[in-house]
């Protein structure tokens, strides 16, 4: 299976269900796409994430139901620094999503989707932890893989390998 | 260590609650598990798990490394089921490259795969069983995991730590007589199961402390993000091996168990038929396995045959840029799961074109499931966390990575 060039066209992408159903919102944004090693990203503005994840999972031809993963890359030193990645997968439909949303360095802080999806918990948590991240809404954002008194987020880019000292 | 909620203080006269610590070093918490229970006699009220001490920046050492290096890390994430891990990671970084595999490195893969299954499932069992009082059963499940461990020596000469797979396929081919081993092994293994079985599934006393204890719903299941068995044992009909196949596993035929009580027990019925579909699967890779190379046709990718390095220019160069420079990925993302003894065992790998991934995320099914303890503990009693516990099937390792 050679790789095949990515696709980054909202109209020849547009018919994916979970593509078509966030275009036809009219609350939601969607900021890029691409399908790429038959996966398919969808970025969205950090304002509208809840209710993206949302109309991914109640409606009723999509059922995202289960929210395998949420993790972060970190593109130091460009900007937007942070992007969050939200994999979401449909247990009926057999069929996996992610969303995406961008943050800037200096302002790093996004909705937490603890209100749909109560287990984000600790996949939240060990962002806030590593990357510094803040969830609001989050009902217990501590760290959860540091110690309390740990100085930094490790999994940044200018955090050293071996730590600061 | 790691940051607990603020520990509840409590004032006399103030309610009737108490708080009790429970772990890091515990016996039945199978690693380092420190739990904050909040019981009230011995009723417990609230449960918060403090993990993160066998934390080892795994994630951030993967991204010093070249994408070869990687492999022996992922065997230490969850000790208990090397060859998952090392397949959960091979099958990413393939996606990533667009890597054709052969056909024979898929079955053995698969082969290896549900042998660390039921290695996995062996510990389970046994340690699930003796924290029960079971001394029994936990020998018994010791002396066939023993037996597995000496075929994962023979195949890549470590008995836990086996980094037995590559990127592009396998490191080497088995010795000669490992399938007639693994036979002999997979032939008898369905009785020793009988004897497990008659130990615990009719054992009043087992059947007293697991029945109706650590109820978990189907909807805080799925809400709470719970995978594999502990998924199934709740009425939840996915795995990822037959409804979103890969490594071949589309040409095998077995059956997936699922139960709807979503208890102990569920979860423990869950566990057996699927040691005994593993053994079954074992069989088919055995009858079936076909005959070719094990490793991609790839040389920028994949080490040349050893026979080849030495006699061959070409090989030699390409042996020798890869261990010193590693290969190069086309950029990218992707997200690839598995089923791994423990549920949901993803790689989310970001790639920048180097030879070094730009990121290494692990889903890991550990820290994903330790979130439905609190929940299915609730209400139970003291001694009933203990068995809570044991049947989640969680390792720290992979909880804290």
């Amino acid at each position: 299976m050679p790789l095949e060039p990515a696709i980054t066209d909202v109209e020849q992408l547009k018919d994916r269900p979970a593509l078509g159903r966030l275009l036809a919102s009219a609350v939601i944004a969607v900021e890029a796409v691409k399908f790429d090693r038959n996966e398919l990203s969808i970025w969205v503005p950090r304002e509208h994430i809840i209710a993206a994840i949302r109309t991914l999972k109640e409606d009723p031809e999509l059922q995202f139901t289960f929210l395998s993963d949420v993790t972060c890359v970190d593109w130091y030193p460009s900007e937007p620094r942070f992007e969050l990645s939200y994999h979401l997968l449909s247990i009926s439909r057999k069929e996996r999503v992610r969303l995406k949303v961008k943050l800037l360095g200096d302002d790093a802080q996004v909705d937490s989707v603890f209100s749909i999806f109560p287990s984000c918990d600790y996949f939240e948590r060990e962002v806030f932890d590593l990357f510094g991240v803040r969830f609001h809404g989050h009902p217990n954002l501590v760290r959860i893989m540091m110690p309390e008194d740990w100085k930094g987020h490790p999994l940044r880019k200018d955090y050293p390998v071996e730590g600061y000292r | 260590m790691a940051h607990m909620n603020p520990t509840p203080v409590l004032e006399a006269g103030q309610d009737k609650t108490m708080v009790l610590n429970m772990g890091p070093q515990h016996p039945s918490t199978h690693g380092v598990l420190r739990l904050l229970l909040e019981i009230d006699g011995e009723t417990i009220v609230r449960i918060m798990p403090d993990i993160g001490y066998l934390h080892t920046g795994i994630e951030k050492t993967c991204e010093a490394k070249f994408y070869q290096q990687v492999v022996p890390m992922t065997d230490r994430i969850d000790y208990l089921c090397p060859m998952t891990n090392n397949l959960a990671y091979c099958l990413a970084v393939e996606k990533l490259l667009g890597l054709e595999i052969p056909e024979r490195a898929q079955w053995l893969r698969v082969l290896c795969n549900e042998l660390t299954r039921i290695n996995s499932h062996l510990v389970w069992l046994g340690t699930g069983a003796m924290d029960l009082g079971a001394m029994t059963v936990f020998l018994y499940c010791f002396r066939e995991r023993e037996e597995l461990l000496k075929l994962f020596e023979a195949v890549s000469g470590q008995r836990m730590m086996t980094s037995y797979f590559r990127v592009g396929g396998i490191a080497m081919e088995p010795p000669l007589d490992w399938f007639a081993r693994v036979k002999k092994f997979a032939d008898t293994f369905p009785s020793k199961m009988d004897e497990y079985e008659g130990l615990l599934t009719q054992n009043p006393i087992f059947l007293m402390r697991t029945k109706g204890v650590a109820l978990l719903s189907k909807e805080d299941a799925l809400a709470l993000g719970a995978s594999g068995p502990t998924m199934r044992g709740s009425g939840i009909d996915f795995d990822i091996r037959r409804d979103m196949p890969y490594s071949g596993y589309d040409k095998f035929k077995f059956q997936v168990p699922v139960k709807t009580d979503g208890d102990v027990f569920a979860r423990y019925q869950c566990r057996i038929a699927e040691l005994r579909e593993s053994c079954n699967i074992v069989q088919q890779a055995l009858a079936g396995m076909p005959e070719g190379s094990i490793k991609a046709d790839a040389p920028k990718v994949v080490l040349p045959d050893r026979e080849k390095m030495k006699t061959e220019m070409e090989a030699l160069i390409y042996h020798f840029k890869i261990v010193t420079e590693g290969f190069t990925v086309p950029p990218g993302e992707v997200y690839s799961a598995i089923e791994s003894p423990r549920g949901e065992m993803g790689y989310y790998i970001v790639s920048d074109g180097t030879a070094k991934p730009y990121r290494v995320h692990m889903r890991s099914p550990s820290f994903a499931n330790l979130q439905v303890l609190p929940s299915m503990c609730k209400g139970q009693l003291l001694a009933d966390v203990v068995a809570a516990i044991g049947s989640i099937d969680i390792v720290l390792g992979d909880v804290d990575r």
